[in-house]
């Protein structure tokens, strides 16, 4: 493995007076997918907003990219590189689909310049995107909005993309498509994606962290943890495993 | 980079854009009521059209507000301060050029009125600027302490009026170009109403162009809605808030001049006695949204003109029935803000 790209340092994260994270370490090297795992209510969410700022360490470091951004306030940590794609999508629902990515886009000052080439690569992905361009994204179906808040972490060349539960939700059909264009995206990118459904990612991911109680339970290989059916079921339990 | 077949093809029927055009439609349905109710048309295009002028008068004075409030969750009760302030600093260039004002020469009328606004517009956009940074910022998040330490910006700014014009009324001369009306058949159209109609719409148009058409204008709109992911995607939302809250006051002080020359004579309390208007057409328009408030604006003083040429006493308390009508019908406003 290549050195961290961001690296998380017995980080705790309170959340007015409850403490939600309790010494989280977590490393994600550069290139690839790591997957953060674990049951609703572990620290997920909390881990990737305490990275991007929305939430700000009590105690530990948070390093990315070699500089220290554990304090930085949020739009410092977006214009370091690191993408963010909330669970809930956050994506604009007033405006048409290309204001969204234009937003995302921080380098282009006029819509008519965003980087015509990367729009096609992003529609390879998301087809829809093309089609519903100039629709205010909030008439979008659940699916075809995560496109588009995926797409805003990927209209300009990020070091680092946080994605919460992409699949929450969504159809079956569009899950497999969404799977599929992570599996492309992962050629070029680094991710680091937290989800619920092991199936969905167990052949997708790279290395993989387990989170419980606001820690990290385990932390490998993905490949590992996918030829361990007892470690899946002492980690992640029976109801993880058969979910859906 | 490699290219893949699209993504869920059977998610994608096209989904139908719904312009919400109903409110859109109360102000020509509530003006074509009125008028067999007033009876004479002459009277009726009279009451309409100085309806429309104050409507336009307030959205200026509201507009930032709404803005304001949608951005930040900012509950401004000493927007009004702006009000009284701007049109008390037109007068520094209104009087002194009386001549200016007085002179039967449109060029020279426009002239001193449009050195009025800036020099209005100009000190409301840096009282703004301070005002945001030493009352609002600290009380960010906090409902309670807003209302109450605005409304004491507001007493203050009123008490430094007094300091330096003094406690007197201060009459405000219509340039002489800008009085009379227009006589269209019976009916008289008042120039300046005209012009109150026609500055509001410029201010409207390019409001909307600006929170359409440029980037600024977009994250604004992203803001109101989400202002967390707008810093996500590596945007300082404190600093489109006081480039917001300085336009925002500066518009109020124009609405002030304008309002101070309809009404002839200036008292500190002119921006005090707008303010509940105000916050009556935001709420209406529904928090946040520009369209609303300009909607929201128009019904506001249409009914008060028409109530109060067909029931004085009922005039009083119209904003306020019109408000609890509107939110019996739509609770949120009539374009509710989507709040993630
Ligand atoms: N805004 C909040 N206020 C209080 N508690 C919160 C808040 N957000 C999350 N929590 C709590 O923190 C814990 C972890 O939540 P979260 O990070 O969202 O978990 P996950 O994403 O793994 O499901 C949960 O117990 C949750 O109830
Ligand atoms: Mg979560």
């Amino acid at each position: 493995m290549s050195e961290p790209l961001l690296e998380l340092d017995g980080v705790h994260t309170h959340i007015g007076q409850y403490h939600i994270l309790q010494g989280v370490d977590l490393v994600v090297p550069k290139g690839g997918i790591t997957v953060l795992l674990g049951r609703n209510g572990a620290g997920k969410t909390t881990t990737l907003r305490t990275v991007m700022g929305l939430w700000h360490a009590s105690r530990g470091t948070v390093r990315f990219a070699g500089g220290d951004i554990t304090q930085s306030p949020t739009p410092d940590i977006a214009t370091a590189g690191i993408a963010y794609v909330p669970e809930s999508m956050g994506i604009f629902s007033d405006l048409t689909v290309r204001e969204n990515l234009f937003l995302a886009a921080r380098s282009v000052k006029n819509a008519d310049r965003m980087d015509e080439a990367r729009l096609e690569w992003i529609f390879g992905f998301f087809g829809a995107l093309k089609k519903f361009w100039n629709q205010p994204a909030g008439t979008l179906s659940g699916g075809q909005k995560q496109m588009v808040a995926i797409a805003r972490a990927i209209v300009e060349p990020r070091k680092l993309l946080l994605i919460d539960e992409p699949t929450k939700g969504l159809a079956p059909a569009i899950i497999q498509g969404m799977i599929a264009a992570f599996r492309e995206l992962k050629q070029s990118e680094t991710i680091l994606l937290v989800e619920q459904n092991f199936s969905f990612v167990s052949a997708l991911g790279d290395s993989v962290a387990v989170m419980d109680g606001g820690r990290i339970v385990h932390s490998g290989a993905m490949a590992e943890l996918a030829d361990d059916r007892d470690l899946q079921h002492k980690l992640l339990g029976l109801s993880l495993d058969n979910h859906q | 980079m490699t290219t893949i077949s699209p993504v869920a093809p059977q998610d994608s029927t096209l989904p139908k854009v719904r312009v919400d055009m109903l409110p859109l439609l109360l102000v020509p349905v509530l003006a074509l009521l009125m008028l067999p109710l007033v009876g004479s048309f002459p009277t009726w295009v009279t009451l309409t059209v100085a309806g429309l002028a104050m409507g336009m008068m307030v959205f200026m004075m509201a507009s930032g507000l709404t803005l304001i409030f949608g951005l930040m969750d900012v509950l401004n009760f000493g927007h009004g301060a702006f009000v009284s302030v701007g049109a008390f600093t037109a007068t520094l260039v209104l009087l002194p050029m009386k001549g200016w004002v007085e002179a039967d020469s449109i060029l020279m009328n426009l002239s001193v009125v449009g050195l009025a606004i800036l020099l209005a517009m100009l000190v409301t956009g840096i009282l703004g600027w301070a005002f945001e940074r030493i009352i609002i910022r600290p009380v960010y998040g906090l409902h309670l302490k807003q209302i109450l330490i605005t409304m004491g910006g507001m007493i203050v700014a009123e008490q430094l009026i007094h300091v330096i014009w003094g406690a007197e009324q201060i009459p405000l001369q219509l340039p002489t170009t800008f009085r009379g009306a227009f006589i269209f058949g019976d009916a008289a159209l008042e120039k300046y109403r005209l012009i109150a109609v026609g500055v509001g719409l410029t201010v409207f148009v390019t409001m909307f162009l600006v929170l359409n058409r440029t980037k600024v204008g977009l994250l604004i709109r992203a803001g109101v809605e989400n202002g967390e992911m707008v810093e996500a995607l590596g945007y300082r939302i404190r600093r489109l808030f006081v480039g917001v809250f300085m336009a925002g006051s500066a518009l109020a002080g124009l609405g002030g001049v304008m309002w101070g020359l309809y009404k002839e004579t200036l008292t500190a309390a002119i921006g005090g006695e707008i303010t509940v208007l105000v916050f009556i057409v935001i709420i209406i328009g529904g928090l946040g949204s520009v369209g609303g408030c300009f909607i929201g604006a128009m019904l506001v003083a249409l009914v008060a003109n028409y109530a109060g040429f067909l029931a004085p006493k009922v005039a009083l308390v119209s904003d306020i029935l019109l408000m609890v009508t509107v939110l019996l019908w739509r609770p949120q406003g009539l374009y509710p803000v989507a709040k993630r």
